[in-house]
């Protein structure tokens, strides 16, 4: 049986599987991907030790950190179940079932969609969730990012360099979001800053030709064919639904990580930890791996 | 044996770096084309796919969208 089993692959879970390795604790990591959101990200500049990095630049240096200590990993493979009988905690996921005496849930936070006609039709064919990936495929024409917080900002941000125009379609009166990153958008020429106002449908034939939006009341067509949702995030918490967790689906951890299971942790965007940061997710994800190895030195399973 | 090989591919995403990293780890040679960069290439791209996303791969003819291990595994016989 294993020691531990980590979920997830981002930040917090990287973290988690280099401090674990270390304390040559046996343990796999089961992800559908390496770098979770932080692979998202465009420009870093706020990970100490690194002025500046990219998003995809750091989640290959999180690949190379764990690659170093030959951690076990199980990569595409997505978690569907969580189950403790006894001492042995049950990790099942579409492939298969694995045993083990602790977990760590690190399993980040996903896109939130935004629940309109013709967004599912339309995702990879104009509507995308990830500017950094997708952005460069829309050069020269005319875009719209739907939202108004750090994400919405980063991703209109990345696309003045790219697009012909950049539509922010805001639901709120104002956008929200970092002083500093507001005030580029603000005062970039390319962007068209749309406050109180709602997409109700995404248009197009094969590929997205536009959007409809709500203002004042009255709705519009408005002509783009690139579509940037980024409109908040949810927690994949779903398949562990002993777990406790606050309003927002996100996992309740004490300072020490632990959740109310005994022997399953949880660290990073997951959790209820307030601030969802790159650095704040890999340093709880270390805390996670430390509480993991006491608890195992405390309870002889 | 020699199937011809063509990733379609931005610099910026990371799973386009881990499907090249993945060829490059079994030894498999590929073409491939920045789309960021090559508009021709990016309209080739949709055209072959049907769709926007990157990574595409073509293996000989079979189109694969995203970094699908698994069907990057069975259409190369891996």
């Amino acid at each position: 049986m294993l020691e531990l089993i980590i979920i997830g692959a981002g930040p917090a879970g990287i973290t988690a599987a280099v401090y674990a390795a270390r304390k040559r604790m046996s343990l796999l990591v089961i992800s559908k991907d390496i770098g979770g959101q932080a692979a998202w990200s465009g420009d870093i500049e706020n990970y100490t030790g690194y002025q500046f990095i990219s998003g995809p630049e750091l989640a290959d240096k999180f690949a190379e950190h764990i690659g170093k200590y030959g951690v076990n990993l199980k990569e595409q493979e997505a978690v569907v179940g969580l189950k403790k009988s006894g001492d042995i905690i049950l990790v099942k996921t579409g492939k298969s079932n694995y045993e083990t005496k602790t977990v760590i849930i690190a399993s980040g936070k996903r896109s939130r969609e935004l629940g309109v006609p013709g967004e599912k039709e339309f995702k990879n064919k104009g509507l995308t969730y990830c500017a950094t990936c997708d952005g460069p495929l829309f050069s020269g024409k005319p875009v719209a990012v739907i939202g108004g917080g750090n994400s919405a900002l980063d991703a209109a941000l990345q696309l003045v360099n790219i697009a012909s125009k950049v539509y922010l379609v805001n639901i709120t009166s104002a956008l929200s979001g970092d002083e500093i990153m507001r005030q580029k958008v603000e005062s970039d020429q390319k962007v068209e800053l749309l406050n109180d106002t709602q997409v109700t449908a995404i248009t197009g034939d094969r590929f997205v030709k536009g959007i409809k939006i709500k203002r004042a009341g009255r709705e519009e067509p408005l002509a783009v064919e690139g579509i940037f949702v980024e409109v908040g995030l949810l927690p994949n918490s779903e398949f562990a639904t002993d777990v406790e967790k606050n309003k927002l689906l996100e996992i309740q951890v004490n300072s020490r990580n632990e959740t109310n299971i005994p022997g399953v942790f949880a660290a990073g965007d997951v959790t209820d930890v307030p601030e969802k940061q790159i650095i704040i997710a890999a340093g709880e994800g270390s805390k996670a791996a430390l509480s993991a190895f006491r608890y195992l030195a405390q309870h002889k399973i | 044996m020699g199937k011809k090989v063509t990733v379609y591919s931005t610099t910026t995403c990371s799973y386009c770096i881990r499907a090249k990293q993945f060829l490059n780890e079994n030894n498999i040679i590929f073409e491939n084309f920045d789309v960021s960069a090559d508009q021709e290439k990016a309209q080739e791209m949709i055209q072959k796919s049907g769709q926007m996303g990157v990574p595409v791969l073509d293996i000989d003819g079979q189109i694969i969208v995203g970094f699908d291990k698994e069907g990057i595994k069975k259409a190369l016989g891996l």
